[in-house]
């Protein structure tokens, strides 16, 4: 005997196509003028900070920076449905994510600049800093949501990451115990095409990154990532079923990596330029522009208005970067425990001679 | 107070914290109904229910990954990988995260979490049920690295490791778990970490040992003694942060070093140890440095593994090569 015992389907959902027309009733958060402005405006300000970063980068007055240009939407959209209470989990690409919980564009340049104190952030306290090693702040995700369920805390944790982190164990290992504890978790893939220069079709033969989450018993499906309005829809309602307490989900943004991987980077090694180009024609700030206007919530006053804030606040944040003194080299060891040990306090020492202990 | 075997002090320390401190959770695979393979986590289920005994799946990547998240957001995670030879899944986790974390955002988020796990050899176990890592860890900036030698020890010191504000790899020698008994008393005291201690005075050898082989040192003293050679035993039990000034003070009276332990020779701690000396006690030696280790190979499956791991025998032959030397 043969039958079939389970059944998949995943679903795919679009609100705005890439001219900025509704191709489905828009959410209801969609209807209110304030919050779809602040949208545009947040997806602005990320791009702004990006271009200010790279061009840093490019006079060596800045690390090696990971761009998040074209894939925006799917930061802001994920932010914008989260509460100041929830926890963010980023891969080392969500910008725009982090700007719209409150980190601010002097830490991330002194985080990317290379200083540690870009992670302090003043504003998400609990939210992780950037996870470097792919994938591997899938299992913090599932430890923050655990305690926020032990707690008995209506939080939530979000944890976005790659396509090419959909390959790794830590992601596999997460989701399924996430399904089996019903743990308030939402994974986001941020699916951009490229894990640096393997395309999405030499990662994996699964036809979706979000059927990964079937396979753990999880919610899974994919959203258009270049369609804020969407991606604030789906992840929002995968929030709200996780502070429900009704279990994690996965959620598939599909975007597009514009940009080199880094500004250590060069895409033209692996990929043609004429194959990013039709992409341009998709990305998220054109897309959302052009609905604006055209339902004329938006006119080019509030366009030029929104770029001279936006590059006079992220001017002074790179002003403000380029003057912070540099830390003492002390806080190399100073930070590696609650209490230095004797070794650490000599080592210290040999820092920066004659420095005395950190106070405990 | 009845006498306890280590793993009963284990489970001791662990009961104990978690009576103490609600924040305290213990986790890993078959910790919960099963009380953990070797029973270091039994009776914790009943006790403390569900919630504060997690079986996990199986995966110990997620193990050391969920308690850094639990430990950032105010949990202080026990977690137990079930064997040292299933522990490197984990490596990436504290040695990316776990250790980092305070570093990284200048004490924002911390990792107050114990990763606990049976290691070493000499019970007849299994491939990848006898290793011994603890040099690995030790070598991760942000871990401590604690490993008890005693029932006494193994409660106090794991009460401690919980305690500590920073992430602590806590290595639990399986041989020693129902070695011995001793008496330990449920008093909630933690002995202090980053600390050797001198478990056996002597004069004219120091045998430098931690978690099963300070049994072995503390044989091999007795037959020295035998012998009329006074050696002084030094448990390590933290490897990290080293307290040499311990160490130092010993070799400066005795003069002759012998370091001890179970795993591989080549870039094994002994070889930190022996760096210490030679740095600031070189003057003091009389005799070379002596290491009694595993051998730079595969542990051997049981029916070879007796000649693998250091023992008395070899210990005191070391210890004697030194007092014939000078």
């Amino acid at each position: 005997m043969t039958e079939t015992v389970a059944q998949f389907s995943v679903t795919y959902t679009r609100c705005l196509d890439p001219k900025g027309a509704p191709v489905l009733p828009l959410p209801d958060f969609a209807k209110d003028t304030a919050v779809v402005t602040a949208l545009y405006r947040a997806l602005v300000r990320t791009r702004a900070c990006d271009a200010k970063a790279i061009a840093l980068q490019r006079t060596g007055r800045l690390g090696t920076y990971a761009s998040s240009i074209g894939q925006e939407a799917v930061s802001v959209g994920c932010a914008s449905a989260m509460r100041p209470e929830d926890v963010l989990l980023p891969s080392f690409r969500e910008h725009g994510a982090q700007l719209l919980r409150g980190v601010t564009p002097l830490e991330l340049f002194l985080y990317w600049g290379g200083d540690e104190r870009g992670n302090v952030f003043a504003g998400p306290r609990e939210d992780f800093p950037n996870c470097v090693p792919v994938g591997s702040h899938a299992p913090h995700a599932v430890g923050v949501a655990l305690a926020f369920k032990l707690r008995r805390e209506p939080r939530v944790a979000v944890c976005i990451f790659g396509d090419g982190a959909t390959s790794k164990g830590d992601v596999a290992e997460a989701l399924n115990i996430a399904g089996v504890w019903r743990l308030p978790a939402v994974f986001v893939v941020s699916n951009n095409q490229w894990a640096i220069s393997v395309p999405r079709a030499r990662q994996t033969t699964a036809e979706t990154l979000a059927q990964k989450a079937i396979a753990a018993g999880l919610p899974g499906e994919q959203v258009d990532g270049n369609d804020v309005i969407a991606v604030r829809a789906i992840v929002g309602a995968a929030i709200d079923r996780a502070r429900r307490g009704e279990g994690p989900s996965l959620v598939e943004a599909l975007t597009y990596r514009l940009g080199d991987h880094t500004t250590a980077d060069d895409a033209s090694r692996y990929r043609e330029d004429a194959a990013v180009t039709p992409h341009w024609h998709e990305e998220p700030l054109l897309r959302l522009r052009q609905y604006l206007v055209g339902t004329g919530l938006w006119s080019k006053q509030d366009e030029d208005r929104l770029l001279h804030q936006t590059s006079v606040e992220i001017d002074a944040a790179a002003e403000a970067y380029l003057a912070t003194s540099p830390q003492d080299p002390a806080t190399i060891v100073d930070h590696t425990f609650a209490e230095l040990p004797a070794d650490l306090v000599r080592q210290r020492a040999a820092i920066v001679p004659g420095a005395p202990a950190a106070a405990a | 107070m009845s006498d306890i075997t280590l793993v009963q002090a284990v489970n001791l320390a662990l009961a104990r914290a978690m009576q103490d401190d609600a924040r305290v959770v213990v986790l890993g695979e078959d910790v919960g109904a099963d009380g953990g393979v070797f029973r270091a986590t039994d009776g914790l289920l009943k006790r403390f229910g569900a919630e504060r005994v997690l079986d996990t799946p199986l995966a110990e990547a997620v193990i050391a990954g969920l308690s850094v998240g639990l430990a950032a957001q105010g949990f202080r995670p026990v977690a137990e990988i079930q064997f040292t030879g299933f522990v490197y899944p984990a490596i990436d986790q504290l040695a990316n995260h776990a250790s980092r974390l305070r570093t990284r955002t200048r004490g924002r988020l911390t990792c107050p979490m114990v990763l606990r796990s049976p290691c070493g050899g000499g019970i007849h176990a299994p491939e990848h049920h006898s290793e011994s890592p603890e040099a690995m860890f030790a070598h991760i900036p942000g871990l401590r690295m604690v490993i008890p030698s005693s029932p006494k020890r193994a409660y106090g010191l794991l009460l401690a490791a919980i305690r500590n504000p920073d992430p602590v790899v806590f290595f639990e020698p399986t041989r020693l778990y129902r070695a011995s008994r001793e008496e330990v008393t449920d008093d909630g005291v933690a002995a202090p970490l980053d600390r050797c201690f001198v478990v056996r005075d002597g004069t004219e050898v120091t045998l430098i040992a931690w978690g099963a082989m300070v049994k072995e040192a503390l044989e091999a003293a007795d037959a020295l003694a035998r012998d009329g050679v006074s050696a002084e035993v030094i448990d390590v039990a933290t490897l990290k942060p080293l307290d040499e000034e311990t160490i130092l003070a010993s070799i400066k009276k005795t003069g002759r070093a012998v370091i001890v332990h179970e795993a591989p020779l080549t870039g094994g701690f002994g070889g930190e140890i022996a760096a210490r000396i030679a740095e600031h006690a070189l003057l003091s030696l009389l005799a070379p440095i002596e290491r009694v280790a595993g051998y730079d190979a595969v542990i051997p499956l049981p029916r070879l593994e007796q000649h693998y791991f250091p023992n008395a025998a070899r210990i005191s032959d070391a210890a004697r090569r030194a007092m014939a030397y000078a």
